[in-house]
């Protein structure tokens, strides 16, 4: 994998190299919570966009600047909007609670349900409209917190956590297709959300130029530490010469985005390798231990006592916690927010890729998958690219097929996946790194 | 008077922009459903392809109505894509044949769990996907031959001198009459045929119908026939309706798999209910009753708003909810589900 990335720097070029590797670890932190779900406790979990979007909307909503006017204009009918909707909530749960089973309870609920909400929403439209007013075309929502990005991480898996006992709550139980369908469900109703109600996150017209935890590139030219570097790594040529201004200065700018990319690649690191060790050091515990046992015989762990429905619950919810980090944590190293850009193929169903091609149950396993399949998935287009433009050599220059090749080639990556994926699954199911049988009992 | 005619315009307003639509968005999701819901029932996994199989065929729809439309070949007053419907079906029922031949025959003869089987589907899509835009590419195609309308909005208007006018597309009564006649042939070959029979034996107890020596590669072949050629005939009928974009289908897979729970997954008239059930709140929870409402009151009372429920980008959020509730409050879905 490395020599593969060494290939990219010194072929394409190192900031393309280290893109890529950045975000082979952010999406190995996905596969990894991914893995919580599917391969230790074998929940089709088809929302994982879910985890991911709130994750990116808490990184804009710790780290943005609070917008005051926007909070002055629409921040009181909002809470009203707010205290109607728990009114609604409390008053729905006294109902389901007092009344005993029956038409009465369905009616009475019916009718709670309906007057709360058109109570809320007569505040909320109030409230979104002010809101949306304020510079639309600059903020027009409501902002953060004004908190450093990177306390987003945390949050953003709080967030994500918080979204799955929810969901946890409604479709687990179920049988494993349903679930699958109810979380597929979900997560498009997330981005439906998120591009829609513009006073939480602005929604298409994203929101940019967010904060960074890591110094900017304009920044690094300008300082004396980052300047001495670069000459003295650079500074002579190979006969020994002073080399001019020019390719100093090219040299500068290069190492500039080298050195943001690497600083990124250090945080990201960091939190791959801690959750690594939490998620193995789990996996090798008696928790992991029993969370095996409810997926590969889910009657005989109910008969040893274990309650089937809260476990898969939590692995559910610790799982989408993960994979919400890994939400924020891209969000953060690009810098906006864009809810069009999350589309369940690319966020959902590639991490299942990766998870599968890993070794389910693997917690190594699952990152080395979310390396191959994010390279093979980002160099598969330059690759078709490369080929088609041989076989159009072969085409008469006015054949209308040429064009038409260029257009689709990038579509060939997703041909490419569901093969990978499906032979995987066929000729070696256990992925590269097998999952591995515990000795110790 | 006046009211009976405020009244009459009330109506022909919700017939035109709730139950006219809703019936034809309703019959193409009932097609795909009752496809989801036969593949359910006998190979008992739910089929995250069966969108993707609906784009294929309707893909090969449009190619041949191109093919045909070179040398000539229409069908008057109806859209050529009806000409080439039975083509369509024909390859994506091929495919559909191979595919399983090629993927899920191999997990069926190790008896793995059908969640196995989900995560194969899901690698179908992305193949299906991937061909289905490298052979037409991303961009949207409207057919545009045939008669667009039955009925115009502003003749409809002349015609009764009401102050609301009434549009009836060809295709939206194309799509219910084609839709109404596969159900019923569909349902006379489950009822009355051999091999229908054994389809409903075979889902109903599995290893009882394979000791009544009913073939169970056989019934899994017809299975995936039909639904290939149910899945064509609604993604087409929604090309012909709407226009065809390789998008689309994936986001239909959440509302046709609501209607097929809903329904009582594995039940075939379900999912028919479940379709409709799905189309009709999808429409009414995303329309907006201002002028409705405005026909109907008494006196001068116009509302304020524009008392829609939702805004219509929550279309997916209505069939989620009807999941939901029904999840909730009958797991089962409204016909007891599991039996075709």
């Amino acid at each position: 994998m490395a020599l593969l990335l060494m290939i990219v720097g010194f072929g394409q070029s190192w900031n393309v190299a280290l893109a890529i590797f950045n975000l082979c670890l952010i999406s190995a932190v996905m596969s990894m919570g991914l893995n919580m779900q599917w391969g230790y406790a074998g929940l089709f979990n088809a929302g994982v966009m879910a985890s991911t979007a709130i994750g990116g909307l808490t990184a804009i909503l710790v780290s943005y600047e609070p917008v005051a006017k926007a909070w002055s204009a629409g921040g009181s009918s909002l809470t009203v909007a707010l205290v109607f909707l728990l009114l609604t909530i409390i008053a729905g749960v006294l109902v389901w609670k007092k009344i005993p089973k029956g038409g009465k309870r369905s009616w009475s609920m019916t009718a709670v349900v309906l007057i709360g909400y058109l109570f809320m929403r007569f505040f909320f439209d109030q409230a979104t409209s002010a809101i949306e007013a304020v510079e639309p075309a600059k903020t027009g929502f409501l902002g953060g917190l004004g908190l450093p990005i990177i306390f987003s991480w945390l949050a953003g898996g709080l967030a994500a956590a918080g979204l799955a006992w929810l969901i946890g709550r409604i479709s687990l139980g179920l049988r494993s297709d349903y679930f699958a369908i109810a979380t597929l469900g979900i997560s498009e109703i997330m981005i439906s959300i998120l591009k829609n109600e513009d006073w939480l996150s602005r929604g298409v017209k994203n929101v940019t130029g967010l904060k960074r935890p890591v110094p900017y590139e304009v920044d690094l030219q300008q300082s004396e530490w980052f300047i001495k570097l670069v000459s003295w790594f650079y500074g002579t040529a190979e006969d020994g010469s002073a080399v001019s201004a020019d390719v100093l200065r090219e040299a500068m700018q290069l190492s500039a985005g080298v050195f943001v990319k690497l600083c990124y690649s250090a945080l990201f690191l960091a939190v791959v390798l801690i959750i690594l060790g939490l998620a193995t050091r789990a996996l090798n515990s008696p928790w992991g231990r029993m969370m095996r046992a409810i997926r590969d015989n889910e009657t005989a762990a109910s008969a040893m006592g274990k309650d089937v429905t809260s476990r898969h619950r939590q692995v559910f919810v610790i799982g989408s916690a993960v994979i919400g980090i890994s939400g924020a944590m891209l969000t953060t190293l690009h810098g906006q927010f864009t809810p069009g850009s999350y589309i369940p193929l690319r966020f959902t169903f590639l991490i299942w890729v990766m998870v599968i091609i890993g070794g389910s149950g693997n917690n190594l396993g699952s990152i080395i998958g979310a390396f191959i399949t994010w390279f093979v998935w980002i160099e598969a287009e330059p690759t078709s690219l490369w080929l088609v433009g041989h076989i159009n050599e072969l085409l008469a220059e006015t054949n209308p097929l040429r064009h038409h090749l260029m257009e689709v080639a990038p579509h060939m990556r997703m041909i490419l996946m569901g093969l990978i994926l499906v032979m995987v699954l066929r000729f070696s199911p256990k992925g590269i790194l097998p999952e591995e049988a515990p000795e110790h009992y | 008077m006046e009211y009976s005619t405020d009244l009459l315009n009330a109506l022909v307003l919700v017939s035109n922009y709730v139950l006219i639509p809703a019936l034809s968005y309703g019959s193409q999701l009932a097609l795909g459903a009752v496809g989801v819901t036969l593949v359910f029932g006998i190979l008992r996994f739910a089929n995250f392809a069966h969108g993707e199989m609906m784009s294929f065929g309707c893909m090969v729809a449009i190619f041949t109505t191109w093919w045909f439309q070179s040398m000539g070949i229409s069908s008057g007053i109806f859209p050529t894509a009806i000409l080439a419907l039975p083509f369509a079906i024909l390859i994506t029922g091929l495919l559909a044949v191979a595919i399983d031949r090629s993927v899920f025959s191999f997990y069926r003869k190790r008896r793995s769990r059908p969640v196995t089987f989900v995560v194969a589907s899901v690698g179908v899509m992305f193949m299906l996907n991937g061909l289905v835009r490298i052979l037409i590419g991303t961009d949207e195609i409207i057919f545009r031959d045939g008669q667009k309308f039955l009925i115009k909005a502003g003749a409809f208007k002349k015609m009764t001198g009401l102050s609301e006018g009434l549009a009836l597309k060809q295709t939206q009564v194309l799509t219910f009459v084609l839709a109404v006649i596969s159900v019923l042939v569909l349902f006379w070959f489950l009822r009355r045929t051999r091999t229908g029979k054994a389809m409903r034996a075979f889902s109903d107890n599995e290893d009882l119908s394979l000791l009544s020596g009913i073939n169970p590669e056989r019934v899994v072949l017809v299975t995936w026939i039909i639904a290939a050629s149910l899945a064509t005939l609604a993604g087409v009928l929604y090309g012909l309706d709407k226009s065809f974009k390789p998008m689309v289908f994936f986001h239909m897979l959440l509302p046709i798999f609501a209607a097929a729970i809903v329904g009582g997954i594995g039940q075939p008239l379900g999912a028919i209910l479940g379709g409709y059930v799905v189309a009709f709140s999808e429409i009414t929870a995303t329309y907006a009753f201002k002028k409705f409402i405005k026909y109907l009151a008494p006196g001068d009372f116009v509302p304020d708003g524009l008392v829609q429920f939702l805004t219509t980008e929550y279309k997916f959020a209505v069939s989620f909810l009807i999941l939901v509730l029904v999840l909730l409050v009958r797991p089962t879905g409204i016909l007891r589900g599991k039996v075709l």
